[in-house]
C-alpha cells in the first residue's frame, strides 16, 4: 500500500467518492432494515412501547415450542411442496404449447400472463365467490361430477389444497414467459441440426435441445417459485385467515399475525430471520445443484 | 483425386423455386452435381445460396421444383432419411455434451430405439451397452481421422473454434452420408486458421470421395477448393462451371466483378468499328466486328496490365501512379486513369516486374500500362460477355 504512485491514490480517492452514494444505498435500504430485523428479534419490543428489553434467544427458543407455528411450517411446506412443481412444469408445458403457435402466439401469452398482471387480492374475491357454496359455480357443478357437496374453502382437508390451486393458477402465467424467453433463446440451428441427426421424435429433441438449453432459465423459475410459494400470504388473508381449524395457517401468516395483530414484533422478527436464512439457504441449494448441471451456451 | 461419377448418382435441382412472403429467394433454379464432385455455391449475401443448401437438406421445402439425390426422389422425406449430412455455420454442436456425445448422435438416432434413449428407461434395454461399445468405437474412428481423439471427453465451450469445426466435422462423417452439404463452414475462424481449414476440407473431400455441396460468400474459398462452382445472384445461377471457367470466361460482368482478388478493372468504352475499343482516348484492338458507336464495358483482370515505355508497341493506357502496395511477393499499383473520369485501376505485377520496371524508371507518377489482351473482356449493355462469335453478331446487328 505504502508503494502506491500519487496517481494510483488519486484514482483511488476518486473510486471510492463513485462508490460512495450506491454504497450508501445499498447499506439504508437494503442492510440497515435487516440489521434492526435481527436486532429486534433479540428484544421483546411491542408495537408501540416505549421500552423494550433484550431477551437474547427467548424468542427463537419460543418458537421451538410454539404449536402454532410448527402447524404453519408444515402448512408452508406442504403448500411449496404442492405448488412448486406444477407451477414450474406447468410453466414450461405452456411455454412449449404456446411457443409452437405462429399467429395465436400473443393472444396466449397475454391470457396466461393476466393472473400475474391482476392484483391477487382482488383475484381472491373473484375466487372467494367462486368457491362459495350457495352463490358460486364450483359447488353445484362438483355435486353434478359426483363429488358431493364439498366446500372447497372450508374443509380442513381441502382448503389448504384449494389455496395451492390459486397459487398455481397465478404462478404459471409468470412462469411461461419467462420459459417463453428461455426457449426464444435457443438457436434453431441446434433443432436443424438434431433434425439432420435423426431427432425425429419430439421426445428426443425435447431431451437432446430443449430441456438441457433451458437449464439456466429452469433454476431461475424454480428459485422464483419456490420463494413466492414460501411466501404464500394473500390468498391466505381473503379467503380462509388461517382457517378452518387453521388447516391454512402459513408461515407468513402467522408471521404478520404476531406482528400487526398481537404486536408482538420482537417475535415477529426472529421468524422472519428464520424465514429469511431459510429462503436464502434453500436459494443458495438449489442454485448449487442446477448449477451443476446447467450450461450457459 | 475424388472418383468421377455420374450425375444420376449425385444430386440434381430442377426448377426450385422458393418465396420468403413476398420477396422471392430463389428463381427456377436447376443444377446437376455430379456423385464426388466437390461444388461451391457462392454468391453475395441474400442471393439465396443457403437457402437453396438448406432445401437440399429439408430443412426448408421448396415452393417449386424437385430434388433428388442418388437417383431418388426426396422432397417427401425428412432431413434425416435424405442420406446428407451438414455442418453449420455455427457448427450447432450439443452445448451440453461432449465431443464423443456430440458426434455419436446421429449412431444413436439411427441404431438405438426410442426406449434406448430415454433417460433411466433406457437401462432396461439388454443390448444397449453392446451398440454403444460399436459406436463409441466409430466415434473413435472418426475423431483419430480428424485429430480430436484427445478431445472427446471435453463439452465445446473448451473447445477451441478449429477443434469445435472439427467436432462438427465429425458428427456430420460418423454417419457416412451419400453427400456432405456445408453452410460456410470456415467463416467463424479466424484467416490463418481458414487457409490452413480451407486445404483440409479439400483434403477430406478427396478421401471420403463424396458429394460436396459448400455455400461460402468467400469467392477465394470457391475458387481453391471446388471442382465446380456455381456463382448465384439475387436467386439465380449467374454461371456454373470450374473455377478457371469463372475466372477466364466470366459470362456477365458480375461474375466478373465478384471473382477475383482484387477486383477486375471496369472501364467504359465503345468500339471503333475497326476492331478497336476507345477508353478515354486510347484505342485498345480488342474488338473485332462490333460495329461503330457500340457501347461496351472493358473488364481487365488486375495482372493483365503492365507498366510500359510511353513507347510501347501495343495498346496503352496512361494513367497517374497514386499508391503503391507491398504483398511480398506480388506488388499493387493503384493509378487513375488519365482522362477526365479518373477511373481507378488496380495493376498486380510480381516483386520481379516491380524491381525491372523500377530499373527502367517506369514507376513515375505519369505511368502507362499494357493492355494484355488475354486478361481483358467485352461485356455488352446487359453485362453479358461478348465472346469472339458474340461480337460478331452484335457487330452484324
Amino acid at each position: 500500500m505504502s508503494a502506491r504512485t500519487p496517481q494510483a491514490r488519486t484514482e483511488a480517492r476518486w473510486g471510492a467518492i463513485f462508490a460512495a452514494p450506491a454504497l450508501l444505498l445499498i447499506l439504508t435500504i437494503l442492510l440497515a432494515p435487516l440489521v434492526v430485523l435481527v436486532a429486534l428479534s433479540v428484544t421483546d419490543y411491542r408495537l408501540g412501547a416505549i421500552a423494550l428489553r433484550l431477551v437474547g434467544f427467548d424468542n427463537y427458543a419460543a418458537m421451538l415450542a410454539d404449536p402454532v407455528l410448527q402447524r404453519s411450517l408444515r402448512n408452508t411446506f406442504l403448500y411449496v411442496a404442492f405448488v412448486l412443481p406444477a407451477a414450474v412444469f406447468g410453466g414450461l408445458g405452456v411455454a412449449l404449447l404456446v411457443h409452437a403457435r405462429i399467429h395465436t402466439r400473443t393472444v396466449y401469452e397475454v391470457i396466461y400472463f393476466l393472473p400475474v398482471t391482476s392484483t391477487l387480492v382482488a383475484m381472491a374475491t373473484v375466487w372467494q365467490f367462486m368457491l362459495h357454496p350457495t352463490l358460486g359455480p364450483v359447488t353445484p357443478l362438483a355435486s353434478t361430477l359426483g363429488f358431493g357437496r364439498i366446500d372447497l374453502l372450508n374443509d380442513p382437508d381441502l382448503a389448504l389444497g384449494t389455496l395451492a390451486l390459486i397459487g398455481i393458477w397465478q404462478l404459471i402465467g409468470f412462469n411461461m414467459v419467462l420459459f417463453l424467453a428461455g426457449l426464444s433463446a435457443i438457436p434453431r440451428e441446434l433443432y436443424e441440426a438434431a433434425a439432420l441427426d435423426g431427432a425425429r421424435h419430439g421426445a428426443d429433441r425435447f431431451l437432446r435441445v430443449t430441456w438441457p438449453m433451458l437449464g439456466p432459465t429452469t433454476m431461475f423459475v424454480t428459485v422464483t417459485s419456490t420463494v413466492t410459494a414460501f411466501k404464500v400470504f394473500d390468498t391466505v388473508v381473503v379467503l380462509t385467515r388461517g382457517g378452518p381449524l387453521g388447516s391454512t395457517e402459513t408461515l407468513l401468516y402467522i408471521l404478520y399475525l404476531e406482528g400487526f395483530q398481537y404486536f408482538r414484533m420482537g417475535y415477529a422478527a426472529a421468524m422472519t430471520v428464520v424465514l429469511l436464512v431459510f429462503l436464502a439457504g434453500l436459494s443458495i441449494l438449489q442454485a448449487r445443484v442446477i448449477e451443476r448441471r446447467v450450461h450457459y451456451a | 483425386m475424388p472418383k468421377a461419377g455420374t450425375v444420376a448418382e449425385g444430386v440434381v435441382l430442377s426448377g426450385i423455386a422458393k418465396s420468403f412472403g413476398r420477396t422471392r429467394v430463389l428463381e427456377d433454379v436447376g443444377l446437376a452435381i455430379e456423385a464426388g464432385e466437390f461444388l461451391t455455391l457462392v454468391g453475395p449475401s441474400g442471393c439465396g445460396k443457403s437457402t437453396l443448401l438448406r432445401i437440399i437438406a429439408g430443412l426448408e421445402a421448396a415452393d417449386r421444383g424437385s430434388v433428388a439425390i442418388g437417383g431418388r426422389t426426396v422432397d417427401h422425406l425428412p432431413p434425416d432419411r435424405r442420406d446428407v449430412a451438414m455442418v453449420f455455420q455455427s457448427y450447432a454442436l450439443y452445448p451440453h455434451m461432449t465431443a464423443a456425445q456430440n458426434i455419436a448422435t446421429p449412431l444413436e438416432m439411427r441404431r438405438l430405439t426410442l426406449a434406448e434413449r430415454l433417460p433411466l428407461i433406457r437401462l432396461l434395454s439388454p443390448r444397449r451397452p453392446r451398440v454403444m461399445r460399436g459406436i463409441m468405437a466409430e466415434v473413435r474412428a472418426v475423431a483419430e481421422t480428424l485429430q480430436i481423439a484427445h478431445l472427446l471427453d471435453r463439452k465445446p465451450d473448451q473447445l477451441s473454434g478449429g477443434q469445435r469445426q472439427r467436432v462438427a466435422l465429425g458428427r456430420a462423417m460418423v454417419r457416412r452420408p451419400r453427400v456432405f452439404l456445408m453452410d460456410e463452414p470456415l467463416s467463424n475462424l479466424d484467416a490463418a486458421l481458414r487457409v490452413h481449414m480451407r486445404s483440409e476440407v479439400a483434403e477430406l473431400h478427396a478421401r471420403l470421395g463424396i458429394t460436396f455441396i459448400y455455400v461460402t460468400h468467400d469467392q477465394v474459398e470457391a475458387m481453391t477448393m471446388s471442382s465446380r462452382v456455381a456463382l448465384m445472384d439475387r436467386g439465380r445461377i449467374l454461371q456454373l462451371g470450374t473455377p478457371a471457367d469463372l475466372y477466364d470466361r466470366p459470362a456477365t460482368l458480375a461474375v466478373a466483378r465478384f471473382i477475383g482478388s482484387p477486383p477486375i478493372n471496369v472501364l467504359e468504352g465503345e468500339a471503333d468499328g475497326a476492331g478497336g475499343v476507345r477508353i478515354d482516348g486510347v484505342r485498345l484492338p480488342i474488338a473485332d466486328g462490333l460495329a461503330a458507336g457500340t457501347r461496351v464495358t472493358v473488364g481487365i483482370r488486375p495482372e493483365a496490365l503492365r507498366p510500359a515505355s510511353p513507347r510501347h508497341d501495343g495498346p496503352v493506357l496512361r494513367a497517374r501512379l497514386r499508391r503503391v502496395e507491398n504483398l511480398g511477393a506480388e506488388w499493387m499499383l493503384h493509378a487513375t486513369l488519365a482522362g477526365a473520369g479518373e477511373t481507378p485501376i488496380v495493376v498486380r505485377i510480381t516483386a520481379a516486374e516491380r524491381d525491372a520496371a523500377g530499373r527502367a524508371g517506369l514507376l513515375s507518377e505519369e505511368i502507362a500500362l499494357a493492355v494484355a489482351p488475354s486478361g481483358t473482356h467485352l461485356f455488352g449493355a446487359d453485362g453479358v460477355r461478348i465472346g469472339v462469335r458474340q461480337r460478331e453478331a452484335v457487330g452484324a446487328r
